[in-house]
């Protein structure tokens, strides 16, 4: 690794909160996007001339079109409550990375514009004109801002800035200032159908290559289908999964367990990509394009039910927003949403998650394990932002707390929680998440994993733990990358179905039976 | 009738009708703006009875407050308990004959009136001693806290120190609700007093203090957590939809 070109900071065994430190990350910014990367998605290629009365206006439709930011933007008493909520403020001790000053760059042009007080008293308000250095700071700060939602937590309004960013970043991309990593990954979804730009032969050859990986290791005929019509579940997954390590390991587990629960299932080539970048930019527009391919896959290959892989903000778009966007859900009383219904089956949500849908097979007794194949390892698990905050799993509230920590003990022996206040809905960030999965912003990226990795390392010391188990395929190639910063190895890092994969016990056919080997990681 | 009740019952009027006027145009706001997405902060109460539950939870207990940082939730409920109180002991003030339950809570409103204070003065001195909350500070978070406190201690002030004539005002009062002007004394005190309640009423729909209709609004908060049982979706959301009944040509 080379030498970073800032201070990576200490581990304490405490997550404190720093002073505030003015303009420390105002010198981060990540690489904004090309002209062909703004078009290939609905944006201008650089800044607009009338850029000041576009943003504007802009502001004042997405104001009509977002209850959320409508009120967010008249409600924050300036309490300070969210102000030490932020990792980034914590790891940066950037003031403008307190979630209200976040806020504030956008609420000080909103004020200026949009209301009475800010109109004639802009001093006594804090009110701002839009200039080019502030449109800038937008730019730095709204991509220092991996719209975990943590923040919104712990506001007594239940202000979510991470709505604000998201608010700011279309903003910006309508008059022309968009980042590279994000609407770039946008545009090869649309043309090519996943993230890593992967077609549809190379997919196939990689799944070929994995069935045969996993039946030298285990003797087991697992399938990895592709395309195929008919098949009840259509899995739809982070295209990382198809050749990042560790993502890989919870691929395998995710065919083992339905080879185990002989359940027939498919990928698709069409929904290649779980991922949804068009949250992030807020770009409503995008983010239902992308999820249309979803639906139509489902339409084309006739399955029942959809199944979500290890992917945080991918579940949160597919929980919460598919059913609005697309249709994929119940309840749904218009032809366009009914036309899936009359083909999912309603005794499942749809969709549904992978640990969900694993969870639902363990309590059927469907799957058998032998949970000391997991003994050499110790295992915690990161709640991922998205899925902690945003979105839900199983039948009650809290339910994504659950559900993957009962699927992790019913496979491994040596489970130990991190601390309170750094778990459930109280989480810390990755630090990756939000578009902020860029070498570009390694800086912000490793400061602000400062707190989970506060809280990582005091279980490595107290419980000897040796295993980070993951849902999301962010976190795990955000991990992988900032531990090493912080003195771990990139080996603790893997995702919960890898250690399915690992316990699961497959029946194996007799004519392989001897050569088995029982070892799969 | 003195230019001075006649100025003061103009004054009242008019911060009531901005107020009032105020908040109505503010709340249509907000009540028309759609909600395109579903984006309860989780764990979300998955029914309707779970969210009026979680809202209650928030407006008396300032139950996300409470989780985030015990000054300002100590600080913050005291100053608003005691301004309730402090309120509805004011009723007296506006009711002829005096609901009986307003008896009750007099004399609680009466010592709260000193809470109030307090918690505002802990609210103030946060944001001179905790540096975040300093850099955050405008000036109007300022002048909003000097004017509560100004009205507390003015309040106080009437009450323990120079009493005023309460009698009279309250025939004020009662008569400014019916529009027959009483006599209004002409006591400095608590002419300051009532001009900076009238100015707290005017700022209110223009300031901060959009925060009291506002959190009943935030979807963070009022949404219920079942996007995949229901569609929930906008209306301008929906129009997408015309054109793509079947399949989209992604
Ligand atoms: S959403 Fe997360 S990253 Fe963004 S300001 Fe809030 S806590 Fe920080
Ligand atoms: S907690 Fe909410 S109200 Fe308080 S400063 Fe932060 S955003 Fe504003």
């Amino acid at each position: 690794m080379a030498a970073p070109q800032f201070e990576v900071p200490k581990l304490t065994g405490f997550i404190d909160v720093p002073s505030i430190k003015e303009g420390a990350t105002a010198h981060v910014k990540s690489f904004p996007a090309s002209a062909p990367i703004q078009e290939a998605i609905g944006f201008p290629g650089s800044l607009v001339e009338d850029w000041h009365d576009k943003a504007i206006a802009k502001m004042g439709d997405l104001l009509g079109r977002y209850r959320s930011l409508r009120v967010f933007m008249d409600a924050c008493v300036h309490c300070g409550a969210c102000t030490d909520k932020c990792h980034y403020y914590i790891g940066t001790a950037d003031p403008k990375n307190m979630p209200v000053a976040r806020q504030e760059l956008m609420r000080s042009v909103y004020r200026r514009h949009f209301t009475f007080a800010g109109k004639y008293f802009p001093s006594l308000v804090g009110a701002q004109d839009l200039t080019e250095e502030l449109l800038q700071d937008w730019y730095k700060y709204y991509y220092q801002c991996s719209e975990c939602r943590r923040c919104s937590v712990y506001c007594p309004y239940g202000i979510d800035t991470a709505e604000v960013t998201m608010a700011g970043r279309e903003i910006l991309d309508t008059v022309g200032i968009g980042q590279k990593y994000t609407n770039e990954i946008m545009g090869k979804l649309h043309r090519i159908g996943n993230n890593l730009g992967l077609p549809g032969p190379a997919l196939e050859d990689t799944l070929l290559g994995l069935e045969e990986d996993i039946f030298d290791a285990t003797g087991v005929p697992v399938k990895l289908p592709l395309d195929a019509e008919g098949a009840e579940v259509m899995l739809v997954t982070p295209s990382a999964d198809f050749f990042s390590e560790p993502h890989v390991e919870s691929l395998i587990g995710y065919a083992k367990v339905f080879h185990a629960a002989g359940i027939k299932w498919t990928l698709s080539s069409k929904a290649s990509e779980a991922g949804n970048f068009g949250m992030f930019i807020g770009s409503y527009d995008n983010m239902r394009r992308a999820a249309m391919r979803i639906r139509d896959a489902a339409l084309d290959l006739g399955v029942k039910r959809i199944v979500v892989g290890e992917c945080g903000h991918a579940w949160r778009v597919a929980y919460s927003f598919w059913n609005t966007l697309t249709g994929v859900g119940h309840g749904g009383e218009d032809a366009f949403s009914k036309q899936l219904q009359q083909q999912l089956d309603p005794n499942y949500p749809a969709p549904q998650h992978i640990c969900e849908f694993t969870y639902d097979l363990i309590q059927q007794g469907k799957l058998k394990f032998d949970k000391s194949l997991n003994d050499h390892r110790t295992i915690t698990f990161h709640d991922s932002c998205n899925v902690a905050r945003g979105s839900r799993m199983g039948d009650m509230p809290g339910g994504q707390f659950v559900i993957p920590r009962e699927v992790i003990k019913a496979v491994a022996n040596n489970f130990y929680d991190m601390q309170e206040g750094t778990i459930n809905e109280a989480t810390f960030c990755c630090g990756g998440g939000g578009g902020l999965l860029t070498d570009d912003l390694m800086e912000i990226r490793v400061k602000g994993a400062l707190p989970r990795m506060e809280a990582f390392n005091n279980v490595v010391q107290d419980k000897q733990v040796n295993f980070l188990a993951l849902i999301c395929a962010i976190c795990k190639a955000q991990f992988t990358k900032v531990v090493p910063y912080y003195g771990f190895d990139m080996s603790m890092i893997g995702g919960v179905h890898q250690l399915v994969a690992t316990a699961i016990l497959l029946e194996v056919p007799e004519e392989t039976a001897q050569e088995s080997v029982a070892s799969d990681d | 009738m003195s230019l001075l009740t006649v100025l003061f019952a103009c004054m009242f009027y008019a911060a009531t009708a901005l107020l009032v006027f105020g908040l109505f145009f503010k709340i249509r706001s907000y009540a028309r703006t759609p909600a395109p997405l579903k984006i309860p902060t989780t764990p979300a109460p998955t029914t309707k009875t779970g969210v009026v539950l979680r809202m209650t939870r928030e407006v008396t207990l300032f139950e996300s407050l409470f989780k985030s940082n015990k000054w300002i939730w100590l600080f913050g409920y005291m100053f608003h308990a005691a301004l309730l109180l402090v309120v509805l002991r004011h009723l007296r003030y506006f009711t002829e004959p005096v609901w009986f339950w307003v008896d009750i809570v007099q004399p609680f409103g009466i010592y709260a009136g000193f809470a109030m204070v307090a918690g505002l003065g802990g609210l103030w001195a946060r944001r001179f001693l905790v540096d975040r909350v300093r850099y955050i500070s405008t000036p109007s978070d300022h002048l909003i806290l000097a004017l509560l406190v100004a009205i507390g201690i003015t309040g106080l002030g009437m009450k323990f120190v120079a009493h005023t004539d309460i009698i009279a005002v309250k025939e004020f009062m009662l008569g400014l609700m019916v529009f027959d002007l009483q006599p209004l004394p002409a006591d400095p005190v608590l002419l300051v007093h009532l001009t900076l309640v009238a100015l707290l009423m005017t700022i209110f729909p223009i300031s901060k203090l959009l925060h009291a209709p506002g959190i009943f609004f935030s979807p963070t908060r009022n949404q219920t957590d079942d996007p995949r049982d229901r569609r929930h979706i906008s209306a301008w959301a929906a129009k997408l939809e015309s054109g793509a009944s079947s399949k989209s040509e992604a």
